[in-house]
């Protein structure tokens, strides 16, 4: 038992002293597959096609539910305002019905 | 015998799959977590150097807390710390060796300081301080607002060692008229037109001596997703500020009205952070300091406990760095309360831990805890409301049944 906690200890000294024992490597970072999806409805495809470049749908799919399509209008109009998301106004319209219709 | 050369090759080649072991890994996700508000269900995901965590988006990552770690002790462990981020461009990359921090602008000295210079070059300050989201806890609002439906585990406490920005300041001497500093990491926006994430303090704040960058937490390297190799620590703030990845420091002849600060991360300009639950904004302002906050970290909300025995009560509480006066705890509802004893002070803007002893006679019954700091101040029996969620930090209730 003492052995294995020793060897552990050992183990995370050596990682830790990672940054400054190699010098001028670059550290890197992995992060888990996204997994998320968009529920299925009219328009999933135009919300698919603008919202994924920016942000994981989750971020979506997280909103309390049945907020309701000032709501959602809301979130959109936000995402190409403030955020200046490149949506077209046909799409934008689009994609409101789907959230509002769907989440 | 390895030489000296050849073992740390051994340590940077063993270091580098280690890290590389977990790359493409799919998400761990053995179980799922139950927030308590409609829609609250979240998956327990591990990402690397981390425990599982709850997430709440996976591009950016953005992982609570689960709430049993505050139970632990009044420092929150690394691999359990929370995470947020806006921009979805975060670094992933990183050459500590090439890291550079610039402070710029407004200053007689501009300054280019690699890892090693900050960690050699100025002495050390260490710091127990509270990280909490603005919106921490907005998923029990009522009635909901949109954006990040957290629980209550968008908060950490830490020990946070590095340099004091005051230091750093002198250094670089700010000119005649500096008014702001304005702080960017190397996180970026997907879409060049999307606002960067930058925001900004007084320089008067910043150069008080507490504010701090910080590139070791609890007496480890910061966690990639914390911030990684450096960041701000503004002991007494929301997180917004506590700016992750940090690489450029700007001094500024005027004031900074940059996205993040005019317009995002912003509150009702008056005592209570508040307006009546649907009124319009009204006047705002930035959000800043921390209010009063507790909470009950055992028993477990439903909780099973023998009647007519002593069982233990504890918990946390904190504030924006006036430090903690009196914890109160009601066994009934709110109905009458007594102090609890308060555990170790490790500074004003430290999670502060509580304990108490109760005895309950058969059947349901609601605990409640109110924290009073320093100046008074306290938490609303009922909650208060605004348009983002942010700041709530209404006398939380724990239901637990006697038998």
């Amino acid at each position: 038992m003492r052995r294995i906690r020793k060897t552990l200890i050992l183990a995370a000294l050596a990682l830790l002293a990672v940054p400054a024992l190699c010098a001028a490597e670059t550290l890197t970072y992995s992060l888990p597959e996204e997994t998320a999806t968009l529920r299925a409805g009219p328009g999933q495809e135009t919300a698919q096609d603008n919202c994924v470049a920016c942000h994981s749908v989750d971020y979506i799919e997280r909103q309390p539910p049945k907020m309701g399509r000032a709501f959602w209008e809301g979130v959109v109009k936000k995402m190409i305002a403030s955020y200046h998301a490149q949506i077209e106004p046909a799409d934008a319209a689009a994609i409101v019905d789907y959230l509002a219709a769907t989440y | 015998m390895m030489s000296r050369s050849s073992r740390r090759t051994f340590l940077c080649a063993s270091a580098s799959l280690a890290v590389l072991s977990s790359a493409g890994r799919r998400a761990f996700s053995a179980e799922s977590a139950q927030l308590g508000f409609a829609n609250g269900d979240r998956p327990l995901v591990r990402y690397p150097g981390k425990r599982a965590l709850i997430q709440l988006t996976a591009r950016p990552p953005q992982l609570e807390t689960p709430f049993s770690v505050y139970d632990e002790g009044a420092l929150t462990p690394n691999d359990a710390f929370f995470v947020r981020y806006h921009l979805a461009d975060i670094p992933l990359s990183i050459d500590p060796k090439a890291f550079r921090l610039e402070v710029r602008g407004h200053v007689a000295t501009p300054l280019s300081l690699s890892l090693e210079e900050l960690k050699r070059d100025f002495e050390p300050v260490e710091i127990v301080a509270v990280n909490q989201c603005s919106g921490n806890s907005r998923g029990f609002v009522e009635p909901r607002v949109g954006g990040g439906q957290l629980g209550h585990g968008a908060m950490g406490n830490a020990r946070w060692r590095g340099v004091a920005l005051k230091t750093l300041l002198e250094e670089a001497r700010p000119k005649e008229g500096a008014r702001a500093v304005a702080f960017n990491g190397l996180d970026s926006p997907v879409a060049p037109e999307t606002p960067d994430f930058v925001k900004s303090l007084d320089i008067g704040h910043a150069g008080d001596g507490d504010v701090m960058l910080a590139y070791a937490m609890n007496g480890e390297g910061l966690p990639w997703l914390n911030g990684f190799p450096l960041r701000l620590v503004v002991p007494g703030r929301y997180g917004t500020y506590w700016v992750k990845h940090l690489s450029d420091i700007e001094v500024l002849d005027r004031s900074f009205d940059g996205f993040w600060m005019s317009s995002a991360y912003r509150i009702p300009d008056n005592d209570c952070a508040c307006v009546p639950i649907g009124a319009p904004k009204g006047a705002m302002r930035p959000i800043e300091r921390l209010n009063v906050r507790s909470f009950i970290t055992r028993p477990a909300e439903d909780a099973r406990i023998a009647a007519h025995v002593a069982f233990d009560v504890k918990g946390i509480a904190f504030d924006g760095g006036h430090g903690i006066e009196a914890v109160l705890l009601s066994a009934d509802d709110g109905a009458s309360w007594t102090a609890a004893r308060l555990g170790d002070d490790l500074g004003r803007y430290s999670f502060r831990e509580w304990r108490a002893e109760l005895s309950l006679g058969p059947g349901v019954h609601h605990l409640k805890s109110r924290a009073v700091n320093r100046a008074g101040q306290s938490q609303p029996l009922a909650p208060l409301w605004n348009h983002a969620g942010y700041m709530r930090n209404v006398v939380e209730t724990v239901r637990i049944e006697a038998v």
